[in-house]
C-alpha cells in the first residue's frame, strides 16, 4: 500500500531503500546525513525484510563493503556528506571499474575541507566528472524534492542495475534536512539469492554448481587488454548518454531568459522567475535531472534565439562550464552562487539575473 | 610392479589439489605463497565447501590468487579486504568467506578494516602472509619488517628513530573479543606445512560453525625480496622472524 | 491557498517542533507541505527558525525572502524578520523580553505574552503550542482542529500522546491571545 506522510529527504531515503528492497547498507555518520543511517537503525529493516545494515569502522570500509557487497549482486548502498564522500572516491572507482551495480547518496554540505555542515553544491565537479582515479562515470541523479529523494532510491538503483555501474544521488542539504510530504513506494520484496544468480550470472555467490568461478576485478596488467576494457566502458556511457538524459524545463519556449539549476535550488529559482515576471521580464527554467548523462542537447535547443542564461548553483561555478560547452558560448551565460553553505533567496536571484544579463549586457 | 599398478588409487600418496588451477604461478621461486595456496585449496575441498566458498585477494604478491584457486573471488582495493569479507558475509551467511592478505595489506593501510571486522566478530578467516616486506613493489619496508632488516626504503637497515618498531597486528587482534582463533605458523618445513594446513582448517571450520574471527599468521619467506635463496631465506626466517613472530597459537 | 510562514525564536523554544507540528495538520487537510528548518550550530542556544509553506498547489522555493506570517519570539528574530513580512501581511511576537518594538504600519502586528499564558496553564514546556494557537487563529487558511490533533498524533512520539490533551488546551489558550 502506499503511503503518504511528511519526512526529510533523509529519512525518504531509508525508508526507500527499505521498500525497494534494498539489500544492504553501509554507513558512517556524518552531518547532515545521519538520519539515513539512524532511521534505519530504527527500522530494524533486519527484522522485516531482511536488509542489512552495517555502521561501518569509516567512509572507506563503508564503500568497500558496498564494492563487496555489489561484486555478489546484492542490491546495496551507502549514504554520506561531502568529507566522507571524498573519502568514498577509491571504493567509487573500483566499483565503477567493475561494472558493479550500487548505490550512493552524497547530502552535500560546504567545502572545501572540513567546511560547514550547511548545504551545498560545491561537489558536482566530483560526482559528474570522475572523482576517484580513472576514465568512468557515475550516473548522478538530482532530486530536488522529498519525494524525489524516495522516487531516487527506486530509479538509481533500477538504471544502476540496468547498466551494471554506480549510480549517484547528489543532493543538497536542503533537501536532505527539509520535510515534505512524500508518497512512499509500495515495499517490493527482496530478490531471493536463486534470482540475484539468475540474474547476475556474473555475480561472486560462490560457485553453487557453476563449472567456472566468477572473479570481480578491476586489474588488468595488459595495456591492450585494460583498453578494450576502456573502451567498453566508453561504449556504455555513450548507450546511458542517448537513453538515460533527464531533465525538467518550465516555459523555456517563450522566455528570453533562461534560469539553470539543479537540486533545490532549481526550486527558489523557480520563484525567482514568477518574481521576474511580475517585473516584466519573460524567464524560462530547466532543471537537469541527471548531472551526468547532462542534458546538454536539451539546453542546446532550449538557448536558440534567447538573450542569455544565469547558473544558479551553490558553489563558485561547476555546472556552468557543462552549460557553457552545451551552448558553445553562442550567448552569454553567467554564474550566480553562493558557496560556504548559505542559501541563496529568489530576490537574490532575481538582482543576478538583471545585473548580470540585462544591465551589464 | 607395472605402470598400470603403480597408478592404481589405493596407490596413489600425493596429488595435486584439486582445486589448484594447473597453470604456472607468477610466485618467485622459493615463495611460501605457492605452498600457502595449495594448503587454501586442499582445506576448502577436504571441508566440502568449493560450492560456497569466496576468497578476497588483496593488492600485494598475492593480487593473482584468484587465478590459482577455483573458487569464487573478489580482488579488494589495498587494505579493504576485510570491509569487503564483512559484506560478502553478512549478505550470504551461507557462504564461507576468506581473505588472503600481506602484511601492507593487514598492518599499515588496512589496519581499521582489520581491526573492526575482527573487534565484529565477523565470521571470516583472515589469511596473513607476514614476509616482512613489500614484494610486489620491490622489496620496500613493510610494518613487520624487523629492525635493522634492509630494504629499498631501508637501506640501512630499519631503525627504530625514523620508522618505529614491528608491528605485531597478529598479537593486536588475539586481543580483540571478536576473534575465536589467532595463530601464527610457516610453511618453512613439511612439518610446519602440515601444522599451517591444520591450523587453516580448524579457521574455515570456525568460519562454517560461525564462531567468529579467525586469524592465521604465516611467518613466510621473501627471498626476492630479502635477496636470498630460496633455503638460506628459511634459514634467515628461522633465526631472525620467529624471535619476533613465534610460532604457535596466540588464541583458541 | 498558499500560506507561508517563518518562525524564529531561540534554540530550545520549540519552534522546529511547532512547525512540525503545523507542517503535519497541512498534510492531514491534504496540503502541500514544506518544513525547512535553519539547522547546525545555531540550534544550540543560538537562533533558530523554521520556515512553513501551506499550498494547494506543488510548492516551488522552500526559502523564501518575505512571509506571510512572521512568528518572532526574541528581539534578533523580530529585527531580521519583521522587515520581511508581507504589506498585509502578520507579525506575531512575543513580548518577554522586546526592547525594541516593530513599527510598520502596512501589516497587522499581534503581540502576545505566551510565556504567561503558559504559566498559567502551569505548563512552560505548552509555550511553542500557545504559540501554535496564535498562529492557527491568525492565519487566514484554517485548519479544522481534528487535523490539528491528528498532526499532534503523528508528530508526537507515541509515549507522548497522553500530552496530546494539554497541547490542545495549549492551543486553545494561544486562540485566545490573538482574539483579545
Amino acid at each position: 500500500m502506499k503511503e503518504i506522510t511528511l519526512m526529510k529527504g533523509n529519512e525518504a531515503i531509508a525508508h526507500a531503500a527499505i521498500r525497494y528492497g534494498c539489500d544492504g547498507y553501509f554507513g558512517y555518520p556524518i552531518t547532515p546525513q545521519s538520519e539515513v543511517l539512524e532511521t534505519l537503525e530504527t527500522l530494524m529493516p533486519w527484522e522485516t525484510t531482511g536488509m542489512v545494515v552495517v555502521q561501518a569502522e569509516s567512509e572507506v570500509a563503508a564503500i568497500n563493503m558496498v564494492y563487496g557487497g555489489a561484486a555478489t549482486g546484492k542490491a546495496v548502498m551507502t549514504s554520506s556528506s561531502s568529507p566522507g564522500v571524498s573519502l568514498k572516491q577509491e571504493g567509487i572507482s573500483y566499483i565503477a571499474a567493475s561494472s558493479l551495480p550500487a548505490l550512493i547518496l552524497n547530502v552535500m554540505r560546504g567545502g572545501p575541507g572540513l567546511g560547514t555542515i550547511q548545504p551545498s553544491q560545491a561537489d558536482y565537479f566530483q560526482a559528474v566528472k570522475g572523482g576517484g582515479h580513472g576514465d568512468y562515470h557515475l550516473i548522478v541523479l538530482a532530486p530536488s524534492t522529498v519525494q524525489e529523494m524516495a522516487d531516487f532510491v527506486g530509479l538509481g538503483f533500477d538504471l544502476a542495475f540496468k547498466y551494471c555501474n554506480p549510480a549517484m544521488i547528489l543532493a543538497d542539504g536542503i533537501v536532505g534536512q527539509m520535510m515534505e510530504k512524500v508518497v512512499l513506494p509500495e515495499q517490493r520484496p527482496r530478490r531471493t539469492d536463486a534470482e540475484i544468480r539468475e540474474q547476475c550470472p556474473w555475480a561472486v555467490t560462490g560457485r553453487h554448481g557453476r563449472r567456472k568461478r566468477n572473479i570481480v576485478t578491476s586489474l588488468e596488467l595488459e595495456s591492450d587488454k585494460m583498453e578494450v576494457i576502456n573502451e567498453k566502458l566508453q561504449a556504455k556511457y555513450r548507450e546511458i548518454e542517448a537513453n538515460e538524459t533527464r531533465w525538467e524545463e518550465i516555459d523555456t519556449a517563450d522566455a528570453d531568459y533562461l534560469i539553470i539549476s539543479f537540486g533545490s535550488v532549481a526550486r527558489i529559482s523557480t520563484k525567482a522567475k514568477e518574481m521576474a515576471e511580475e517585473d516584466g521580464l519573460k524567464v524560462g527554467i530547466i532543471r537537469p535531472i541527471t548531472l551526468w548523462p547532462f542534458p546538454s542537447e536539451a539546453i542546446r535547443k532550449a538557448a536558440e534565439g534567447k538573450k542569455g542564461i544565469l547558473v544558479v548553483e551553490l558553489n563558485a561555478g561547476q555546472m556552468i562550464e557543462d552549460v557553457r560547452l552545451a551552448v558553445h558560448d553562442s550567448l552569454p551565460v553567467k554564474h550566480f552562487g553562493r558557496m560556504g553553505g548559505i542559501i541563496p533567496s529568489p530576490s537574490e536571484i532575481v538582482n543576478a539575473l538583471k545585473e548580470k544579463l540585462i544591465e551589464n549586457s | 610392479m607395472n605402470l598400470q599398478d603403480i597408478i592404481k588409487p589405493e596407490n596413489k600418496v600425493y596429488a595435486a589439489p584439486e582445486l589448484l588451477d594447473e597453470v604456472n604461478m607468477h610466485y618467485c621461486p622459493g615463495c611460501s605463497h605457492g605452498v600457502i595456496h595449495k594448503l587454501v585449496a586442499e582445506v576448502i575441498a577436504e571441508l566440502g565447501i568449493v560450492e560456497r566458498a569466496v576468497g578476497v585477494s588483496p593488492v600485494g604478491c598475492a593480487v593473482f590468487a584468484y587465478n590459482y584457486i577455483d573458487c569464487d573471488w573478489i580482488e579488494a582495493a589495498h587494505g579493504r579486504a576485510p570491509a569487503i569479507a564483512t559484506a560478502v558475509n553478512r549478505l550470504w551467511p551461507e557462504n564461507v568467506v576468506f581473505t588472503y592478505q600481506g602484511d601492507g595489506d593487514m598492518s599499515a593501510i588496512g589496519t581499521a578494516e582489520t581491526i573492526h571486522a575482527a573487534n565484529r566478530g565477523e565470521n571470516i578467516v583472515m589469511i596473513f602472509v607476514n614476509n616482512a616486506i613489500y614484494g610486489m613493489t620491490g622489496g620496500q619496508m613493510a610494518p613487520t619488517t624487523l629492525l635493522g632488516q634492509k630494504t629499498a626504503t631501508s637501506p640501512y637497515g630499519r631503525r627504530v628513530d625514523l620508522n618505529g618498531y614491528p608491528l605485531e597486528i597478529t598479537n593486536l587482534l588475539k586481543e580483540l573479543d571478536g576473534t575465536c582463533y589467532v595463530t601464527r605458523q610457516s610453511v618453512h618445513t613439511p612439518a610446519n606445512v602440515r601444522k599451517t594446513k591444520a591450523a587453516l582448517k580448524k579457521a574455515f571450520q570456525n568460519a562454517i560453525d560461525k564462531k567468529g574471527t579467525s586469524v592465521v599468521e604465516v611467518v613466510s619467506t621473501c627471498n626476492s625480496g630479502w635477496k636470498m635463496t630460496p633455503e638460506k631465506a628459511n634459514e634467515w626466517m628461522a633465526q631472525h622472524m620467529f624471535e619476533k613472530y613465534p610460532l604457535g597459537d596466540l588464541k583458541v | 491557498m498558499k500560506t507561508e510562514i517563518i518562525a524564529a525564536g531561540f534554540g530550545g523554544q520549540g519552534v522546529l517542533s511547532m512547525g512540525k507540528i503545523l507542517a503535519y495538520s497541512g498534510l492531514m487537510d491534504d496540503k502541500e507541505v514544506t518544513w525547512m528548518p535553519s539547522y547546525g550550530p545555531e540550534q544550540r542556544g543560538g537562533t533558530a527558525n523554521v520556515t512553513v509553506i501551506l499550498s494547494d498547489e506543488r510548492i516551488s522555493s522552500p526559502v523564501l525572502d518575505t512571509y506571510d506570517i512572521v512568528i518572532a519570539l526574541n528581539q534578533q528574530s523580530l529585527d531580521k524578520f519583521g522587515p520581511r513580512v508581507k504589506p498585509g501581511g502578520m507579525l506575531i511576537y512575543d513580548t518577554n523580553g522586546i526592547h525594541k518594538h516593530p513599527e510598520r504600519t502596512d501589516i497587522r502586528i499581534h503581540p502576545i505574552n505566551a510565556m504567561d499564558a503558559a504559566l498559567e496553564l502551569g505548563n512552560t514546556k505548552a509555550y511553542n503550542m500557545i504559540i501554535m494557537g496564535a498562529l492557527l487563529e491568525a492565519m487566514e487558511y484554517k485548519i479544522p482542529m481534528e487535523n490539528v490533533v491528528k498532526g499532534l498524533k503523528k508528530s508526537l512520539p507515541e509515549r507522548h500522546h497522553k500530552l496530546i490533551p494539554l497541547n490542545q488546551q495549549a492551543i486553545d489558550k494561544g486562540r485566545t491571545l490573538l482574539k483579545k
